[in-house]
């Protein structure tokens, strides 16, 4: 550590090759960065409608890169996972949406209180979800070697992954709001048997298959009252369904029902040029999204910047043992992490449905990476640096789309990404070292 | 004492969620049970001590394509009942095999699963028959596979061009896929080349004149998007541009508005319902091109109701789509005969592949019977040997590539959220 002297050249010397590497690539480059940069002068407003679509699809990117990050900082885990919470966020609001039969004819009066009520809902879902993902999968690997808990992320995301399918494969009908109050039955009865167990628990400590056997009786007696009481309550007060809102496949694509604006809304914003051209138009989806994101992500930067909870999560984040030391549960704070993680992902699996307006169950697969590939690029562990990097990728994918050609997108994303790190190994916004990665 | 209880307590609630799943279960038995009863019931005839002759078919059974998927099995199945699963009078006894190639986490076909697939049907010495894929893809890898082991596959759903046209596909197709010397794939479906060219013609019957081409990036779309892409060139439509798109990405909104900027009447998207095709559809309209303005075309890949689930039925109004055959009511006797036979025993409609799924299988036992003998190179042969078949789609012929002789295409148009039979090329022309 005490040598600096020699140490100089080399950094030096590595200065020198990457900027070699830096004009290679700029002359390889050149010509199509130059007919992208006349393409751009010939037609502005695709510019500026290629940069709007950029931001919108990148701040989405970000939200779900935020979960990444966030658990990454604390516990330097990869949570795999994430992608796949994110999914079931869509799919619970394609539930609540179907089983409600909410669309852009319902009126505002009803449709705005219950648009908040099951952004709630989703989010409280998914947040429970993460956390369970925590307490049963990765804390007791705490202590284990790196690539146990990552092993172990895979699993669960394939089997979050399993669940959409399960999910996807029910016959729900539009618009049976019976069974929408049947759940009431499975989460009594959930609750119910994670009291019972605590006792249990106080007393003596259950073993491992004795969790197994609670998880599957539950599962089998939470089903069997949800159907009874959507029976009992279909025979006693029979109301009219129309067709499953998950279509005839478990794994064909579903489609959530357009719940902002009808098909003659005016935008939201609409600036004209003076020879009536559209300069600029914002519509009210692309609004809420922007809306909905930003507010999450600056809530998010608050909380954790500001309040005595987010100064614990970083103090943890920096040291776990002194963090301990100094009075702070470890165990709280990271299940906290996980709570905030999976309520973004919810958060922004709503808002994607509510914006692509489909859900399918690879979708978090795909999503989750490129959010994880802006965690990194924006320095993975970095609340700032996942919103630029979100939005940056968001952005660039945008550019490929329009300027170059929709096949490359994905091969140009992970070019920059690569060129990027080479420069920058922890990221744009990324702390200096190297050993967290 | 306590933990006793618990356990007990325990029991007990097992036992009465078991009780409450036993209880439950004769309720959904009548629906599965005809179709189970049928093959139990064919040993009583006189070929109880006959020869098994086992035919499999491969198709994607989840995923998007499940809809016709399942039409195609479910005709396969009532074909070989209407013979009461035997052949040659009573000499075999004719077994059926439907396999998957799909998995559910790729959500549609899937390259390993296909070659197991062809793998165990070339290993199992009574497979006589393979009935598939669905997906051009998927054939390109089993074809070699079978090929070798000289069993003869008639595909009810490839259209892809390259797989049987010589000089139509890549370099070196189709020889590459019989590395035997002798072809042994067939396809009771028209394919591509007069698919593609129907569809550009449609279009410009429809009144485009500028159209963009997209594709997703597999075997399939891109094959019917190239032959579209030629097709519109030479009839004098201006083909916009050209894009392939990652089917697992999360919208198209960049592209949909790189698209609107240049004023297109029509798109093509060749590819499939896995891979985004209502999400492109949605992005489309979402740029704010209205189905009065810019039409929206794939080909039979979209032509089931589960685009319709994907895009939603509101968006999906309007699209349109080719697929290869006649309407029903154009068929002749067998093939009206079909479609009521059809929807009387499994009372829902024949998704468009049932029938071809059902002629595949009438071929097949047509050759068997004519062979009469269990060997696979005898059984290909006798395929190849079909001419002037008189079955459900009519009279035709398989041509010495392996391909049939009949070129009509129906085209298909998203109405009240279902889709409506709207025009027939027949003739090498749209007819009104």
């Amino acid at each position: 550590m005490a040598q600096t002297a020699p140490a100089t050249p080399v950094v030096a010397r590595r200065n020198y090759s990457s900027l070699i590497v830096g004009v290679v690539l700029l002359l390889v480059f050149s010509p199509l960065l130059l007919s992208i940069i006349t393409q751009i002068f010939a037609n502005p407003l695709l510019f500026i409608e290629a940069l709007k679509v950029g931001v919108i699809n990148g701040a989405i990117i970000a939200i779900i890169a935020l979960g990444y990050t966030l658990v990454y900082g604390i516990i330097e885990l990869i949570n795999f996972a994430h992608g796949d919470v994110y999914m079931l966020g869509a799919f619970a609001t394609l539930v609540f949406f179907g089983l409600l039969n909410l669309n852009n004819t319902t009126p505002w009066i009803v449709r705005a209180p219950a648009l908040i009520l099951i952004f709630v809902a989703v989010m409280a879902i998914t947040a429970l979800v993460n956390y369970s993902i925590e307490r049963f999968a990765y804390r007791r690997l705490r202590n284990a070697p790196r690539l146990a808990p990552l092993i172990s992320a895979i699993g669960i995301s394939f089997i979050v992954q399993n669940i959409g399918l399960i999910i996807g494969g029910q016959t729900l009908p539009q618009g049976d709001y019976w069974a929408l109050v049947s759940f009431i039955a499975p989460v009594l009865i959930a609750s119910v048997a994670l009291v019972f167990a605590r006792r249990i628990q106080a007393a003596r400590p259950i073993p491992w298959w004795g969790w197994m056997l609670l998880v599957v009786v539950t599962g089998l007696v939470a089903s069997a009252g949800f159907n009874l009481m959507h029976s009992t309550l279909q025979n006693v007060a029979p109301i009219e369904v129309g067709a499953s809102i998950m279509g005839n496949t478990a794994s064909g694509p579903k489609s959530l029902p357009e719940v902002i604006a009808g098909p003659n809304t005016p935008p939201a914003i609409l600036i004209n040029t003076s020879d009536a051209k559209v300069l600029f138009r914002l519509g009210w989806k692309d609004l809420m999204v922007l809306v909905l994101s930003s507010s999450l992500m600056f809530g998010l930067y608050l909380f954790v910047q500001r309040t005595k909870v987010g100064k614990a999560m970083r103090a943890t984040a920096q040291d776990r043992d002194a963090a301990a030391l100094m009075g702070i549960d470890v165990n709280r704070t990271i299940s906290l992490a996980f709570i905030l993680g999976g309520a973004l992902a919810g958060a922004a699996g709503m808002i994607v449905g509510m914006y692509n307006n489909t859900a399918v169950f690879t979708m978090g697969f795909t999503a989750g990476l490129r959010a994880f590939t802006s965690a990194v690029l924006g320095g993975i562990g970095n609340i700032a640096g996942s919103m630029l990097g979100g939005l940056l990728i968001g952005i660039l994918a945008s550019l490929s789309d329009i300027y170059i050609e929709t096949r490359w997108t994905n091969a140009v994303v992970f070019a920059v990404l690569v060129i990027i790190l080479v420069f920058r190994p922890s990221g744009l916004l990324g702390e200096e070292g190297g050993q967290k990665a | 004492m306590k933990q006793r209880l618990s356990a007990f307590l325990t029991f007990v609630v097992v036992a009465v969620v078991l009780a409450a799943c036993g209880g439950a279960a004769p309720a959904a038995a009548p629906t599965t049970a005809p179709a189970a009863g049928a093959p139990t019931a064919a040993p009583a005839a006189p070929a109880a001590g006959g020869d098994v002759i086992r035919i499999v078919s491969s198709l994607p059974r989840q995923g998007g394509s499940k809809g016709q998927t399942d039409a195609v099995v479910n005709a396969i199945k009532m074909r070989l009942e209407e013979d009461n699963f035997q052949a040659c009078s009573g000499k075999f006894k004719i077994d059926y095999q439907d396999l998957d190639d799909a998995t559910a986490a790729a959500g549609s076909w899937d390259a390993a699963t296909e070659t197991a697939n062809a793998n165990k049907a070339v290993g199992d010495p009574d497979v006589m028959a393979y009935l598939g894929t669905f997906n051009s893809g998927a054939a390109k890898l089993s074809m070699p596979i079978l090929n070798s082991a000289n069993l003869v596959m008639i595909s009810p759903a490839n259209t892809y061009t390259g797989l049987t046209k010589p000089g139509k596909g890549e370099a070196g197709e189709p020889d590459k896929y019989a590395p035997s010397g002798k072809k042994n794939y067939t396809r009771v479906v028209t394919a591509d080349d007069v698919q593609g060219d129907a569809a550009a013609k449609w279009a410009m019957a429809l009144g485009a004149k500028n159209v963009y081409i997209l594709d997703d990036q597999q075997v399939y779309g891109k094959g019917v998007a190239d032959v579209f892409e030629a097709s519109a060139k030479t009839i004098g439509m201006t083909v916009l541009g050209r894009d392939g798109i990652d089917g697992k990405a999360q919208n198209y909104s960049s592209l949909m508005t790189k698209i609107a900027s240049m004023n297109p009447d029509l798109v093509f998207f060749g590819g499939i319902v896995d891979n985004n095709a209502g999400q492109l559809l949605k992005d489309l309209r979402a740029a704010g091109m209205t189905p009065d303005k810019v039409k929206f075309m794939g080909p039979d890949g979209i032509q089931t109701d589960s685009f319709i689930t994907a895009a939603g039925a509101d968006v999906s109004e309007g699209a349109f789509a080719t697929i290869a055959g006649l309407p029903a009511e154009k068929l002749g006797d067998k093939g009206k005969n079909f479609y009521t036979n059809y929807e009387k025993k499994y009372s829902l409609k024949a998704e468009s592949y049932g029938i071809y799924g059902y002629e595949a299988a009438n071929v097949f036992l047509a050759a068997l019977n004519k062979a009469c003998v269990k060997d696979r190179a005898a059984i290909r042969d006798a395929v190849f040997a079909v001419k002037d078949f008189d079955g459900a789609l009519g009279k035709w012929s398989f041509d010495a590539n392996g391909d049939t002789n009949l070129a009509d295409i129906q085209g298909f148009e998203v109405k009240g959220g279902k889709w409506v039979a709207a025009n027939l090329f027949t003739g090498g022309k749209w007819e009104k």
